[in-house]
C-alpha cells in the first residue's frame, strides 16, 4: 500500500485523453449552436424571400466557391494524416502535413480575400449604397453571406494559429507518438471548420 | 494505466483518409452538377442531403467517431437532434403563417 501510494505521489501525472476529447466535443457543440442559429436565420429568410435569394446568389462566383471547398477538404485530409504520422512516430512527416494544412488554410483565405474584394469593388457590402437600393431579399442574402463566411473565416484564422502552435509543440516533443491529444483536439476543431463550410458552400454558392 | 484514460490507438492507416478525401471531392462534384439541373424544389433537399453525407464522412472518419466509445456518439447524436428540433419547431411555425 505504502509503496503504491509513494509511486503515485511521485510519478502520477494526471492524464485523461478521453476526457480531453470529450471536452473538445462539448466545445464543438457550442460552435454548432453558434453557427446553427445563423443557419436558422438563413433558412427563414430564404423561405420568405426565395426568388430574391436566387437572384442574389447569381452574383457569387461558383467556381471560386467550389475551388475553396476542395482546398478545405484537402486540408482536412492533411490534418488527419498528420495524426497518423505522429501515431507512427514519424515526427517530420507529421510536421510536414501540419504545414501543408496551414498552407491550404492560408490559400483558402487568400481566395476569400480576392472574392470579397471583387464584391466590395462592385459596391456589394453591408450598408453600401448599391445594396441598400436593392430589394430586401438581396440585402438579407448579402448580410448573411458576409456574417457567416466572415465568422467562418475567423475560425480559419484561429485554426491556422492553433496548428502553428501544434507544429511548434511537435518539434519540441510536447506532442509525440504516445501523447498527441493536443494535436488530435486541434484536428477536431479543424474538421468542424470544414463541416461548417460543407454547408455554407451549397447554401450560398449553389442556389442559382 | 486504466485510470489515466490514455489515448486509445486508432488503427486507421493513411489509405482510408485518402479514400475518404476522394469520396468528399466526388460528392462536391456531384453537388455542383446537381445544382446545374432544374429539379425545382428538390434542389435544396438534394444539396442538404449531399452536405449531410459529406459531414457524416468527416465526423466518422476524420474526427474518429467510428473508433470512439458509444458515449461520444450519443453526445453528438443528442447535439444534432436538438438542432434538428429547432429547425422543425421553427418551420412548424413559419410554414403556417
Amino acid at each position: 500500500m505504502t509503496t503504491q501510494a509513494q509511486v503515485h505521489s511521485t510519478e502520477h501525472v494526471h492524464r485523461d485523453d478521453v476526457g480531453a476529447r470529450l471536452g473538445m466535443w462539448l466545445f464543438l457543440f457550442t460552435e454548432l449552436i453558434l453557427f446553427g442559429g445563423m443557419f436558422l436565420v438563413y433558412s427563414v429568410y430564404r423561405f420568405t424571400h426565395q426568388a430574391e435569394f436566387h437572384i442574389a446568389a447569381k452574383e457569387l462566383n461558383t467556381l471560386v466557391g467550389t475551388f475553396n471547398t476542395m482546398v478545405l477538404l484537402t486540408s482536412s485530409m492533411t490534418m488527419a494524416l498528420s495524426i497518423v504520422a505522429i501515431q507512427r512516430n514519424n515526427k517530420r512527416l507529421s510536421m510536414f502535413f501540419q504545414f501543408l494544412t496551414i498552407l491550404l488554410a492560408v490559400f483558402f483565405l487568400v481566395n476569400k480575400f480576392f472574392e470579397w474584394s471583387a464584391e466590395i469593388h462592385h459596391g456589394i457590402y453591408p450598408g453600401s449604397e448599391t445594396l441598400l437600393n436593392e430589394k430586401s431579399g438581396k440585402i438579407l442574402f448579402f448580410g448573411l453571406y458576409y456574417v457567416m463566411t466572415g465568422l467562418h473565416g475567423l475560425h480559419v484564422i484561429v485554426g491556422i494559429i492553433l496548428i502553428s502552435v501544434m507544429m511548434r509543440f511537435t518539434s519540441k516533443g510536447v506532442v509525440k507518438h504516445d501523447d498527441y491529444i493536443k494535436l488530435e483536439n486541434t484536428g477536431l476543431y479543424w474538421h468542424l471548420v470544414d463541416i461548417i463550410w460543407i454547408f455554407l458552400f451549397p447554401l450560398f454558392y449553389l442556389i442559382t | 494505466m486504466k485510470e489515466n484514460n490514455v489515448q486509445v490507438e486508432h488503427s486507421h492507416g493513411y489509405g482510408i483518409y485518402i479514400l475518404v478525401w476522394l469520396g468528399l471531392l466526388a460528392l462536391t462534384a456531384l453537388t455542383v452538377a446537381v445544382a446545374g439541373l432544374d429539379i425545382g424544389r428538390f434542389t435544396v433537399a438534394t444539396a442538404i442531403i449531399i452536405a449531410c453525407a459529406k459531414s457524416y464522412l468527416v465526423l466518422t472518419i476524420f474526427m474518429h467517431l467510428r473508433s470512439e466509445s458509444k458515449t461520444f456518439r450519443v453526445f453528438v447524436f443528442v447535439a444534432l437532434l436538438f438542432l434538428v428540433i429547432s429547425f422543425i419547431l421553427l418551420f412548424a411555425d413559419y410554414s403556417f403563417k
